[in-house]
């Protein structure tokens, strides 16, 4: 286009000129603050976990912290997982068997659902349970804590709350993770078996052995250990959303719904991840 | 020409006594979203000495003192305790400080899933290893009677009012016996008999055990019974800093305002 006609485009219609130079930067801001903000996110989450990996190696050691969050994440987890296997192994044993009738492979139905429960469903359900009830827990909890300036205060009383708060619940969660998992898991089988026993007598015993036969340690040790992963990026998420918190109530709210958000979500991605990993390195 | 500080530094006590301070604020600036809150703060405190930190709301106070005890940290400028600069200080390092120092926040902040007693406690269970579990309760008890509330150590912080809150954050940072004393709106809230009774403890431990306090307050009666000096902030600034008498003298329009608005 020459000047002349860019004056005259200008003169018969002068506001769209005006527009691009007005609309533009406001997209380009915007596209620029979001992109900023998800690396100052990652940034952030990477200071926060080296400060907590230094004071969480480096004495005093919290033990009575580290045991509360034991029991907070562990034992009070229990019954919600316990549950959560336990439907779980009826869903599966009644797809199964339908599934299995129907290819006329009944017999695989011990090693199928053991199998799923152990490498897929119970390492996942128990991390989105927990990630549920402890990730909003823990992010709600430090949240509340930190807008009410008592973290502030537990520094303030030469007490490094990354070692108190966060390295205690992170390190709860790597180690009940696992644990919770079995349980998940034994809950899972045992109502699978239950549920195939009703139409079709089978005993316990015979369930076990058919569906561990010719199983490895490699094709269920590290898919249970695997969750040890999900219960850092559950702690880690959860103490990081909570002790970033501003903004008041509604600041803990977003930190409660955030965490369980991210955890959940984090947790999925790294199991396409885990799961690659174990095919390579556990064959 | 003299800035108002410099005048007020001249005439007043800072320089006057030979010891070292133990708290020293040197030519502070901070920011906050590009907000200047303190714009080139400079103050000193003695072991035994009490100065009030007066002003209006937003004037950085409160700042001031999350800046001393190294809960935010400077953008330029020093602060040093016991003569170690904390700027820029590793948090374990600043542990050990902190030790020796005792905060009061402005609405106390006590840990809502503990009690009154385990709140005082907290301190003595983290550093005071060495004592014995009855020890500590001593302690405790010894500290909320100090304080007035010998009679409420199992009640949670949610079912106390906001003066009695006050009065537990306040016997929670005398629990570790600190040298360096920060006092955020200590009577606030409080009743006058109660505000009188804080007031006198804090002069108790002045006189006694020669504790080192730097109160922010708005109670210009308080100020006048427990600070040999106060500081009166201005837009981040210290516009006049001495004993109550050079106040009242000075001829800056704020000070004579702020003087007869208290």
């Amino acid at each position: 286009m020459s000047s002349s006609e860019l004056t005259a485009a200008t003169h018969i219609n002068p506001q769209p000129p005006l527009r691009q130079t007005t609309q533009m930067p406001t997209v380009a801001t915007s596209s620029s603050r979001l992109f900023n903000g998800f690396f100052e996110w990652f940034g952030e989450l990477g200071i926060f976990s080296w400060r907590v990996l230094k004071a969480g190696v480096s004495p005093p050691y919290e033990g009575h912290e580290l045991v509360r969050q034991l029991d907070e994440v562990g034992s009070k987890s229990l019954p919600l997982v316990a549950m959560a296997g336990s439907a779980i192994g009826v869903i599966l044993s009644l797809e199964a068997r339908y599934s299995l009738t129907r290819f006329g492979a009944k017999s695989m139905f011990p090693a199928t659902l053991v199998y799923s429960v152990v490498q897929v469903m119970g390492p996942v359900i128990t991390g989105l349970v927990v990630s549920g009830r402890v990730g909003a827990g823990m992010g709600a909890e430090l949240a509340s804590m930190k807008v009410t300036e008592q973290i502030d205060a537990i520094e303030a009383s030469a007490i490094n709350p990354y070692r108190l708060l966060a390295a205690t619940r992170i390190l709860a969660c790597i180690l009940m993770l696992p644990l919770l998992t079995l349980a998940t898991d034994a809950c899972a089988m045992m109502t699978g078996w239950f549920t195939q026993s009703l139409v079709e007598p089978l005993s316990f015993h015979q369930f076990i052995s058919s569906g561990f036969k010719g199983a490895t340690f490699n094709a269920f040790l590290p898919q249970t250990f695997k969750t040890a992963v999900y219960g850092l990026i559950i702690g880690l998420i959860a103490c990081f959303q909570g002790m970033r918190t501003r903004g008041g109530a509604a600041g803990v709210g977003r930190a409660a719904t955030n965490s369980v958000v991210l955890a959940s979500l984090f947790l999925i991605l790294a199991d396409v991840v885990l799961v690659k990993f174990i095919l390579v390195f556990f064959p | 020409m003299a800035t108002d500080y410099e005048i007020a530094t001249k005439q007043g006590a800072p320089e006057q006594n030979g010891s070292a301070p133990v708290v020293a604020v040197e030519n502070v600036f901070k920011s906050f979203d590009g907000h200047k809150v303190l714009n080139g703060i400079n103050l000193r405190v003695k072991k035994g000495e009490t100065l009030a930190v007066l002003g209006r709301s937003g004037t950085g106070k409160s700042v001031l003192l999350r800046l001393i005890i190294g809960l935010n940290t400077p953008d330029t400028g020093s602060i040093c305790i016991h003569g170690q600069d904390i700027a820029g200080m590793a948090l374990d390092g600043m542990s050990e400080i902190r030790k020796r120092m005792g905060f009061l926040f402005q609405h106390a902040a006590l840990y809502d899933s503990l009690t009154v007693a385990g709140n005082v406690a907290f301190p003595l269970e983290h550093h005071r290893r060495d004592m014995s579990r009855s020890e500590q309760s001593d302690r405790v008890r010894q500290l909320l009677a100090e304080v007035g509330l010998d009679g409420d150590l199992e009640k949670m912080p949610s079912d106390i009012s906001g003066g009695m809150q006050k009065r537990v954050g306040l016997a929670r940072a005398l629990a570790l016996e600190p040298e360096i004393l920060l006092l955020d709106e200590p009577t606030a809230g409080l009743d006058p008999i109660s505000s009188g009774e804080i007031d006198e403890l804090i002069l108790k431990l002045q006189r006694e055990r020669q504790i080192a306090s730097i109160v922010v307050t708005h109670d210009l009666h308080s100020a006048k019974t427990i600070a040999g000096r106060i500081a009166l902030l201005d837009k981040g600034e210290v516009v006049i800093e001495g004993p109550f008498e050079e106040l009242q003298q000075s001829d800056i329009g704020f000070v004579k305002e702020f003087l007869k608005q208290s």
